[in-house]
Parts: C-alpha cells; sequence; structure tokens
C-alpha cells in the first residue's frame, strides 16, 4: 500500500511541478466551458447541464489521451522505469498508482468547472442529483479513457504514438454508439450485432447515467473497462520494461 | 550474499548471458568487466529484478530473485547505468520519494538523509531540479539514492561513468570506504578502476565468465599490466 501512495504522490505532483498540468487545465476549461455555451447552455433556458455534459465525450477523446500518453512512454523513455522498478515496488502498484494519479488530476479538472453549476444554482432550481450523477458519469467516462491511454503509453516510447493510438481508440468507443454509425451499420449489419456494439460504445452507458440513473450494467462497463486495460496495462509492461 | 546460479538471457536471437554463475561474500568488491555488449548489464539488471533470466536464479541476502523480487528489491541498492531519474524534481524530492517508496518515514528518514547528503557531496545542490545538474552531480544523486537505505548488497553499473578525473577519484574513495561491510558488484570497462577499487575480478564476454581472480593475481600469472590481459582474455578465448 505504501509503495502505491508513494507512487501516486509523485505522479500527482510531477503534474504540477511541469507546465502539463496548467496547460491543460486552461485548454480544458475553456473548451469545456465553450463548448457548453455553444451548444446554447443559457438559450435552453432549462437549468440544467445537459449542454455541459453532453460534450464531454468528445473532449475527453482529446484530453484523455492527452494526460495518459506520457505515464509510461516518458518514463521508458528517459529510463528512468528502471529506477521505479527496481525499487521495491511491484509492476501492479506502479500502474495503479500512476493511473489513480492521472484519474485524480482528471477529477481535479472536472472539479474546477465548478461556475457552471453556481450558474445554473444561481439563475434556476436544478436537479441537483441530476448533476451529480452527471459528474459521477463523466468521472467514470475519463477513468475508461485513461485506462486506454494508459495501456497505450506502455505500448510505445514515443509519446505520439501513443497519443494518436489511445485516441482513436477512444474515439472508436464513443462513434460507435452515435445514432449516425447506428443508422449505417444497420443498413447492412444484423439487428443484434448493432446492438451489440451499442452496448459496447461509451455513449449509451454515459447517456444512460446522464438521465440520472445510475443502474448495475452501466456501471459495471465502466469498472470492467477499466480493469481490463489497466491488467493489460501490466501484462505489457512487465513484457516490455526493459525493451 | 549473492549466488548466481546458471543465469541464461536472450533477446531474440542474441545470447546475451550464457549461463553465469558466480558467488559474492560480504567484504568483497567485485569488480565485473568486459567490453561493451559483454552482457554485464544484463546480468545486473538480473539481479536488480528488472529483468527475468530465461534460466537459472539467483539469491540476494538469501533471497530468490524469481520468488521474493520485493524482498531482494528492499535488501538492494542498485544505480543503473547513466543512472536514471525524473528530471523535473528537485534531488530533495527524488530522494524523499527514494524514502517513500522504501518506507523510511519520521525520525529514520532525516537521519538516513542527514547521513547520505553530506556522504555523497550534494548539499549544494539539494534544491536544485535534477536536469540542471550536470553529469557528475546525476551520479551522485544515483548513488545517494541507492544508498539511501543503507544496503547490505550494492550493485553499480559503471558508476563513474563520465565523471571527470576528480569525481572518479571521490566515488572510489566511497566504495573503498564501504567496502569493509558490504558486497558491491561494479561493473566497468575502465581497468584502472579495478586495481583502485575491487578485490575480485570476473572478466565476461559473450555471456560467459572467461576468468574469475584477483587483480594481482592476473597481473602477476599473465605478467603484463591490466590493460593488456584484458586485451588478451577477451579477443583471443572468443574468436
Amino acid at each position: 500500500m505504501n509503495s502505491f501512495w508513494s507512487v501516486f504522490k509523485r505522479e500527482l505532483k510531477s503534474y504540477f511541478t511541469t507546465p502539463v498540468a496548467y496547460v491543460f487545465l486552461v485548454v480544458f476549461l475553456f473548451f469545456a466551458g465553450y463548448l457548453a455555451f455553444k451548444q446554447g447552455f443559457f438559450e435552453a433556458r432549462q437549468a440544467d447541464m445537459r449542454a455541459f455534459f453532453m460534450n464531454l465525450p468528445l473532449l475527453f477523446v482529446f484530453m484523455v489521451p492527452a494526460t495518459a500518453m506520457r505515464l509510461w512512454a516518458e518514463e521508458r523513455r528517459v529510463g528512468s522505469i528502471e529506477l521505479l522498478l527496481t525499487l521495491p515496488i511491484t509492476v501492479i502498484q506502479a500502474v495503479l498508482g500512476k493511473f489513480f494519479a492521472a484519474w485524480f488530476f482528471l477529477a481535479i479538472a472536472l472539479l474546477l468547472t465548478f461556475p457552471m453549476v453556481v450558474t445554473v444554482c444561481y439563475l434556476g432550481d436544478p436537479d441537483v442529483g441530476l448533476i451529480i450523477t452527471g459528474y459521477v458519469g463523466s468521472l467514470l467516462m475519463a477513468g475508461g479513457f485513461l485506462a486506454i491511454g494508459c495501456f497505450f503509453s506502455a505500448v510505445s516510447k514515443n509519446q505520439v504514438i501513443s497519443f494518436v493510438l489511445a485516441v482513436v481508440a477512444c474515439a472508436i468507443l464513443v462513434f460507435a454508439g452515435m445514432p449516425t454509425t447506428m443508422n449505417y451499420l444497420s443498413m447492412f449489419l444484423p439487428g443484434g450485432l448493432v446492438s451489440a456494439i451499442e452496448t459496447m460504445s461509451f455513449q449509451s452507458h454515459f447517456e444512460s447515467i446522464q438521465r440520472g440513473v445510475l443502474e448495475f450494467k452501466d456501471l459495471s462497463y465502466f469498472v470492467l473497462l477499466i480493469v481490463g486495460w489497466i491488467a493489460a496495462c501490466s501484462v505489457i509492461l512487465d513484457e516490455r520494461k526493459a525493451a | 550474499m549473492i549466488t548466481v546460479k546458471e543465469l541464461r538471457r536472450s533477446f531474440g536471437p542474441i545470447v546475451a548471458v550464457d549461463g553465469v554463475s558466480f558467488e559474492v561474500e560480504k567484504g568483497q568488491v567485485l569488480g565485473f568487466l568486459g567490453p561493451n555488449g559483454a552482457g554485464k548489464t544484463t546480468v545486473m539488471r538480473i539481479l536488480a529484478c528488472f529483468l527475468r533470466p530465461d534460466s537459472g536464479t539467483a539469491t540476494i541476502c538469501g533471497y530468490d530473485i524469481l520468488k521474493d523480487p520485493v524482498k531482494v528489491r528492499q535488501s538492494l541498492g542498485y544505480l543503473a547505468e547513466n543512472s536514471p531519474a525524473y528530471n523535473e524534481m528537485t534531488v530533495g524530492s527524488f530522494l524523499n520519494f527514494v524514502c517513500d517508496a522504501r518506507q523510511i518515514f519520521g525520525k529514520q528518514r532525516k537521519q538516513s538523509l542527514d547521513r547520505i547528503v553530506p556522504m555523497c557531496a550534494i548539499e549544494s545542490v539539494y534544491h536544485q531540479t535534477i536536469e540542471t545538474l550536470s553529469k557528475g552531480y546525476m551520479r551522485r544523486v544515483g548513488l545517494a539514492q541507492a544508498l539511501i537505505h543503507d544496503p547490505e548488497v550494492l550493485i553499480l553499473d559503471e558508476p563513474t561513468d563520465g565523471l571527470d578525473p576528480n569525481q572518479k577519484h571521490e566515488v572510489r574513495q566511497l566504495i573503498n570506504k564501504m567496502a569493509a561491510d558490504k558486497c558491491i558488484v561494479v561493473s566497468t570497462h575502465i581497468l584502472e578502476e579495478v586495481e583502485a577499487v575491487c578485490s575480485r575480478a570476473i572478466i565476461i564476454s559473450r555471456g560467459r565468465i572467461l576468468v574469475d581472480s584477483t587483480p594481482e593475481k592476473l597481473k602477476s600469472e599473465h605478467k603484463c599490466s591490466l590493460d593488456e590481459v584484458f586485451r588478451k582474455i577477451t579477443q583471443t578465448k572468443v574468436a
């Protein structure tokens, strides 16, 4: 447990000792706000945050892999992985430490969007439960993307390659659930297969959490996704750490 | 304290380590010599549990590297080639991270830091970020990291590579100071270093041990300098 915390602490600190955190936060907060207003946050004249949450998947497709890409690629390029994994720390502790540090960082980023909540509460009388589940869903989605990014960061020493691969993987998972994709696929795929693809995508699970229902199937989807990619990340890292 | 049995490891078609066995006792400083690509680093990485051997095993302080890797790493100080570190951290926060990872807390941490920082002569750069340090200081920070928990076994991969003559001298003095109550393995291809610090020398080439002797014996047997001994052994026996 101590080893986990030492990795977690170091990693989280390193976001803030380098410009990474500040650049990320500024860009993320700007676009999170910009996209929400562009969707008609005020024009809708409704005291809810739909316009805000609706755009998060698209934003996360780019932003989360950007935080994840350095996790292992950097470590392997500089060689500090040899230091890290010759300290009394196991691969799985190191992977989890880094993952949770990055997730915590994303949670901070999400938390900093609080002015939107304040605005909505000031202007109207929103359903607080909906806002909370909205944030829970967003955090889970960030975790899912992060686990994918973490895996691809361990695949390549090159951060650009890790980033591009992670963006593609995340984009596939988001766009597979978009109505346009579904319509297109249903032209030549049997219905069962199309709905199977839909349930595998982020979109349907994220949206059902957005509606304010925390169902077991949605939670388990995200948990399985995170556990699966993290496990794959540890396996590949153990295999390739010295390469 | 270190027992190595028939280690073997290959990378694809290249056999890096081919059946290496040796033992090192407390109080010995073993010089691990060999040309570039001989397999020195691979053996050391296996001992530090960073790489897994294809076959064979080793024990360090009685712990098996395959069964008890975490215990091995606890009792071991390891300085990797080029002493990698987290460049964006300051020396102080880096050493504190290592203490965290090695579970040295509170009073004990203060004592360890008070002991190690002057010992490695890094007081003047304690608050500097690592990326701004010169090679010599970086190496000393690496040494501090490896020594902070006062390990019984020390594995140093080319600890003086890239240092200026004064710094080399200091590192060697440091090793000599610790030699009596530790078990130290030093890899190098600088032969004067072997004479200066090692009580025993193993020459390895293409993954095999060619000679296991002491520097004095080698010199008297071959009646020439270590340089020539090294050339004779690594060039003739392999060809």
